[in-house]
């Protein structure tokens, strides 16, 4: 397993920048997820590791390997695509074992081999048969199982779930998180289901417009958001952001068109250090950190009710605040009894404050 | 405005018009089908009559003599099935062949000016037919020295059907999915082993129409062997028929018929084997 | 988007090479071969072979010679007698009857369908040597098969290839080659969305109205790339040699049999070269015609 390095790397397309400057290093046997919007350049970035595009600019390593200029076929990687790619005019085993017959593996060990990772993914029984007579998932391991056969250095992963119905997808999902922490190899996944990146990634790289917008675990990207875009990609639903300005006069508060917010004592401070009186900010607060009250909160957003959304183990409750709209989530079995007009409080430690410009303001 | 109405048919009317219509299908049809098939009857039913003649008339007896003497005819035989499978298999591996590379470089590699060529290619072969260019190809094999040759024959004919097969074979490669090639470059096979590998068991199908589609083509090709063969021992069938028919005599009309039969069996034959492998279907509206 | 090839690029022109040897020797070559021929009068024995000198444009000049231009035998009466050929046998001929089969089958799929379908196209791909043959002998005047049926009904029994050389080869040509437009067509018309024509049913569109208003309209880029296909073939074929030889004195003389006298009957090459090369000019023509169609339907589709 090795490690890989982006150093200023940059992919044009004639005039477009489909990869505009990353620079990251993924170290071994970590599995990040490049996570963001179609057109980002999640999958070209994934396509520049494997050799499939060539950098217009910058470098790349594997390992210590300068690999820039070196074709796909020497780069010693595996890579699971979408539509799986097995070849229809070969069996099973023939397509796993395709990598090896490449490297002029023998025959005897070719066969041991093939047999040992199809047993690793439960498809050991249909060796014989061909692409078209599986099923989708069986489909997906034997791809997989193609990726694995030679001990790369580096697996990369090509969205490979969507093609999948919704169920088992999520069995396919534990099954390939239980298989890289087996392997142990250094994994580049790309994906935009943000549910996928939190459960697979050790690190999440959230990307827009051909550039890394945040780099970080899960958890910090879920809870301590770099940017709106960040905030608002993660999370489902995702967070509520609402435009407001900052009063310091008085006391402390958020002041947004149909609500006044107080600042919690840490936000105050945070905010006394990097704004000013007056300053446009946006509010954030995650749908699971509101709750709903029967009676006026002081401080806290009230409006009246746009949406109910039951969906058995929580509910969506929407509100309209001004323009703006509030979705908190309630976990609760029975469906929430609703006036007309709709209280909401929030959790003050998980209040976010971000600038104009998208960036956060550290409140810890 | 006037809501113009119009007197729905009455029962009766409806069943008439029913009727009409089901007569008139059936009585185009039998048109249609008699117009194809009355100039083919005589060669159905001459070559198994001995009477040599021209007329159309039920063999009496049913003899397959003519058969017998077509085989005995040593000129007749090898032209068939000699010459004739000699040039169009030749013509049919080298087309299947070379325009199978061309159209896999046309496709994958980012070669600068694709469109113009493809447009380049069907104007050129467009203008530049074997009847139009009749002397210079005739210069051009003398000058090879391959005047009265297998391989002469060949050759020209590769270089005729070429354009045709390279722009059939173009639809073929281009609905491989990327993907496939990819993960094998991915795997570590190098271009040519993906092109043996992958691309090439996949576009197969293809290639058995264009191998077909080239067979048939120099099957019955006439000016070209015509032009360019002297030897007699070289001739394919279709020159050996014309001389038949041409400079023979009535009594060669029943034995003619017979080789007639025999040499279009193999066209008839592949023509109902690609139709029911793969359907009688148009490839980018262009299939002659 | 642009992707990152799969073949390189110095693989890719090797990969061609094959195929591009061969279409430079045998299509662009011949093109300016015929070109540097066409001016010289070079012939296969004697002085002129070995020595072949440049005559200008004396073959030309002989080819379209006012005086004698439209005489039998002669370029002039070949180019009208093509002319009539392609006209009558592929615009009106194949054309016309490909449509009228396409549409008279039109959503009547059945065995009597597949039946015509297979017989027309078999006429289409037999040999031409035995289609010939197979005519030669349905045209004989004594008893042919047309002759015997014609007869049948007291009908007048000509020697269709001695007295009507040219209607016979127009009416052949359209025998064989009508499963092209009646496939191109077919395809054509099954490609309409059935809810237009399902529209002007319910509109109550007689069946005449719906050929005028709604099909021919959307077909008519399909009918004019038959066209110009079938025209450019008919204009190149060789097959009423294999009929009638060019005769009885010239009267089925197409162009290409034309050529063919010119060049390998008397081998004087330099005047079969010119010949050649107006052949290639007039294809020119069709083909840009074609080239430029092809380009406003991609444009549009």
């Amino acid at each position: 397993m090795a490690s890989v390095t982006f150093h200023d790397v940059e992919k044009a397309f004639g005039t477009v920048k489909a990869v505009d400057g990353v620079n990251f290093t993924i170290t071994e046997g970590e599995f990040v997820c490049l996570l963001g919007p179609s057109g980002c350049g999640k999958t070209t970035t994934l396509r520049l590791i494997a050799g499939l595009e060539k950098a217009t600019g910058g470098s790349i390593h594997i390992g210590d390997l300068d690999v820039t200029h070196l074709a796909a076929k020497d780069r010693d990687i595996g890579m699971v695509f979408q539509d799986y790619a097995l070849y229809p005019h070969m069996t099973i085993g023939e397509n796993i074992g395709y990598p090896l017959k490449v490297r002029n593996v023998p025959t005897d060990a070719r066969a041991t081999r093939i047999g040992e990772v199809a047993k690793n993914l439960q498809i050991d029984k249909l060796l014989e048969r061909r692409p078209g007579e599986i099923s989708g998932g069986q489909q997906q391991r034997t791809s997989v199982a193609r990726a694995v056969v030679h001990e790369p250095q580096v697996f990369l992963f090509d969205e490979p779930l969507s093609n999948l119905d919704a169920k088992l997808r999520l069995e396919a999902r534990s099954f390939l998180k239980h298989l890289q922490r087996e392997v142990g190899v250094t994994a580049v996944y790309v994906t935009h289901d943000q549910a996928e990146a939190m459960a697979l990634a050790d690190r999440i790289a959230v990307m827009n417009e051909g550039r890394i917008v945040q780099m970080a675990p899960p958890l910090e990207v879920y809870h301590r958001p770099g940017t709106t875009f960040v905030a608002n990609f993660l999370g489902s639903p995702p967070m509520n952001l609402l435009p407001a300005t900052v009063a310091l006069d008085g006391g402390a508060r958020f002041v947004g068109e149909a609500f006044t917010v107080a600042m919690p004592s840490h936000v105050e401070t945070a905010v006394r250090q990097h704004l000013s009186d007056g300053t446009q900010v946006t509010v954030g607060i995650r749908p699971e950190h509101l709750d709903l009250s029967r009676d006026a909160v002081p401080g806290g957003f009230q409006g009246p009710l746009y949406a109910l959304e039951t969906l058995g183990p929580e509910s969506l409750v929407t509100l309209k605040v001004g323009d703006e709209l509030l979705t908190v989530r309630i976990f609760s079995d029975d469906a929430p009894q609703l006036a007309d007009t709709v209280h909401a409080a929030f959790d003050p430690e998980k209040l976010h404050v971000f600038r104009e410009n998208g960036e956060r303001i550290p409140v810890e | 405005m006037t809501r113009a109405t119009r007197t729905p048919p009455s029962q009766a009317q409806r069943a008439a018009r029913f009727v009409l219509g089901r007569i008139t299908f059936y009585v185009g049809s039998s048109l249609f089908a008699a117009f194809f098939v009355l100039p083919l009857l005589w060669l159905t039913v001459a070559p198994f009559s001995t009477l040599a003649n021209l007329d159309l008339r039920l063999p009496d007896p049913w003899s397959l003599q003519n058969f017998e003497r077509v085989f005995e005819n040593g000129f007749a035989i090898r032209a068939l099935v000699q010459n004739s499978m000699i040039q169009g298999f030749g013509a049919m591996l080298l087309v299947t062949l070379t325009a199978t590379l061309a159209a896999y470089a046309l496709s994958r590699a980012n070669i600068p000016g694709t469109t113009a060529i493809t447009y380049g290619l069907v104007l050129f072969s467009s203008v530049v037919t074997g009847t139009a260019a009749m002397v210079p190809i005739f210069l051009m094999i003398v000058q090879l020295g391959l005047i009265d040759t297998h391989l002469g024959v060949i050759l020209v004919f590769t270089g005729g059907l070429l354009p045709a097969a390279v722009f059939i074979m173009r639809d073929f490669v281009d609905s491989i999915p990327r993907s496939y090639e990819e993960s094998a470059m991915v795997a570590g096979a190098s271009s040519w082993r993906v092109f043996r590998d992958i691309a090439l068991p996949i576009v197969r199908p293809g290639m058995m129409v264009v191998g077909v589609w080239a067979f048939v083509q120099v099957w019955g090709g006439f000016l070209i062997p015509f032009i360019l063969l002297r030897d007699a021992d070289k001739m394919p069938a279709s020159v050996a028929i014309y001389s038949f028919y041409t400079e023979a005599g009535t009594p060669l009309i029943t034995l003619t018929a017979a080789y007639s039969l025999l040499y279009t069996l193999p066209v008839l034959l592949l023509y109902l084997f690609v139709n029911w492998r793969y359907g009688f279907r148009f490839f980018g509206g262009i299939k002659s | 988007m642009q992707r990152r090839p799969i073949l390189s690029l110095p693989t890719g022109a090797l990969f061609m090479l094959p195929a591009g040897i061969f279409i430079v020797a045998f299509i662009l070559l011949p093109f300016f071969w015929i070109a540097a021929v066409s001016f010289t009068n070079r012939t296969l024995t004697g002085r002129t072979a070995v020595n072949p000198e440049f005559v200008g444009l004396d073959n030309y000049l002989r080819l379209f010679d006012a005086s004698r231009f439209l005489n039998s035998g002669e370029f002039g009466a070949s180019l009208l007698i093509t002319g009539q050929f392609v006209f009558f046998s592929a615009i009106i001929g194949q054309a016309f009857l490909g449509l009228a089969l396409a549409w008279f089958f039109f959503n009547r799929k059945g065995w009597i369908q597949n039946t015509v379908t297979t017989i027309a196209i078999i006429a289409w791909i037999m040999p031409d040597v035995v289609v010939a043959f197979a005519w030669f002998a349905f045209l004989n005047g004594d008893g042919g098969t047309l002759n015997q049926i014609l007869g049948f009904f007291g009908l007048p029994t000509p020697d269709w290839l001695l007295d009507l050389p040219l209607v016979s080869v127009i009416i052949f040509n359209i025998w064989r080659g009508t499963a092209f437009s009646m496939l191109l067509f077919s395809s054509a018309l099954g490609a309409i969305p059935p809810s237009y024509l399902e529209t002007a049913n319910v509109v109550g569109a007689s069946t005449w109205q719906r050929l005028r208003d709604i099909i021919l309209p959307m077909i008519r880029s399909h009918i004019v790339t038959a066209l110009i296909l079938i025209t450019l073939w008919t204009f190149n074929t060789f097959t009423p040699f294999l009929l009638t030889g060019g005769g009885p004195s010239y009267q089925t003389e197409v162009v290409s049999i034309y050529t063919y006298r010119t060049a390998f009957q008397f081998f004087r090459f330099g005047s079969g070269a010119a010949v050649g090369m107006v052949m290639m000019i007039i294809n020119l023509g069709f083909a840009l015609v074609y080239l430029s169609l092809l380009r406003t339907q991609r444009r549009s589709a």
